[in-house]
């Protein structure tokens, strides 16, 4: 079994893939068999064509095969435990992407919004701190950086403390 | 034996992505005092770097971490996915 399969059968709402994804149809599979589903909320990060003020052409994701997939989960889990939420899935792309690409989605459904706005905020500021991501921007000379992480996003961690 | 794998810059700076290490650790911090005496990037990288991350069978670690024979030891630098 290919070491992907393997990570999807053990974690069947995570997902980390090259492929991109259709919101519709994710926001749909997460809503299947929740009749008492009020309220859902839905993040999708994408790809900007600048950062730090320069221009990006190419951004590409790496993550830690199996950690990622595992970090992941745990912070889901520690959302449904602070929150009373009926579904979620969070999908994370890895590999090349281009400016306006989708890179990561997070959805979220409960009977009432206020659960799910603030899961869907919580997963996110969580997976920026948390989940085993490194970015490398190419500009458009060619040139190549690694993104350094933000003190900005330590501190939204910190808000959920 | 233990698995020990570098992520992103580190990979880059330290010329490879993982390796096949004898047991002879305890802890990440006396697996870590070896991999520095390679020279100055292995130190900059994982001794002097406050910011190092360290992973030890897929969980968040740390220099006390203990290992042992059939672990999993990862270092990496601060996470930017999202």
């Amino acid at each position: 079994m290919a070491p992907e399969t393997q990570q999807s059968l053990k974690y069947p709402n995570i997902r980390v893939q090259e492929e991109d994804f259709d919101l519709s149809t994710e926001v749909a599979k997460l809503r299947e068999g929740h009749t008492d589903v009020g309220a859902v909320v839905s993040f999708v990060g994408t790809v900007r064509d600048i950062n730090e003020g320069d221009d990006v052409a190419v951004l590409e994701l790496e993550h830690y095969p199996g950690m990622t997939e595992k970090a992941l989960e745990n912070i889901r889990q520690e959302a449904h435990q602070r929150w009373e939420l009926e579904s979620s899935v969070i999908i994370h792309r890895i590999g090349k992407m281009y400016p306006t690409d989708q890179i990561v989605l997070v959805a979220v459904s409960s009977r009432h919004r206020e659960n799910a706005f603030y899961a869907a905020h919580f997963i996110m500021d969580y997976l920026k701190t948390n989940a085993p991501f490194w970015k490398k921007e190419t500009f458009p000379n060619g040139e190549e950086r690694w993104v350094d992480a933000r003190l900005s996003d330590q501190e939204a961690e910190k808000r959920w403390k | 034996m233990v698995n020990v794998l570098y992520f992103a810059s580190f990979r880059e700076m330290l010329g490879k992505a993982s390796e096949q290490l004898p047991a002879s650790h305890t802890t990440v911090e006396s697996l870590i005092a070896e991999l520095a005496e390679r020279g100055e990037n292995w130190k900059q990288a994982l001794l002097d770097n406050q910011n190092l991350q360290i992973a030890v069978n897929h969980d968040v670690a740390n220099r006390q971490t203990e290992i042992k024979a059939g672990d999993e030891v990862a270092f990496f630098p601060p996470v930017t996915g999202g």
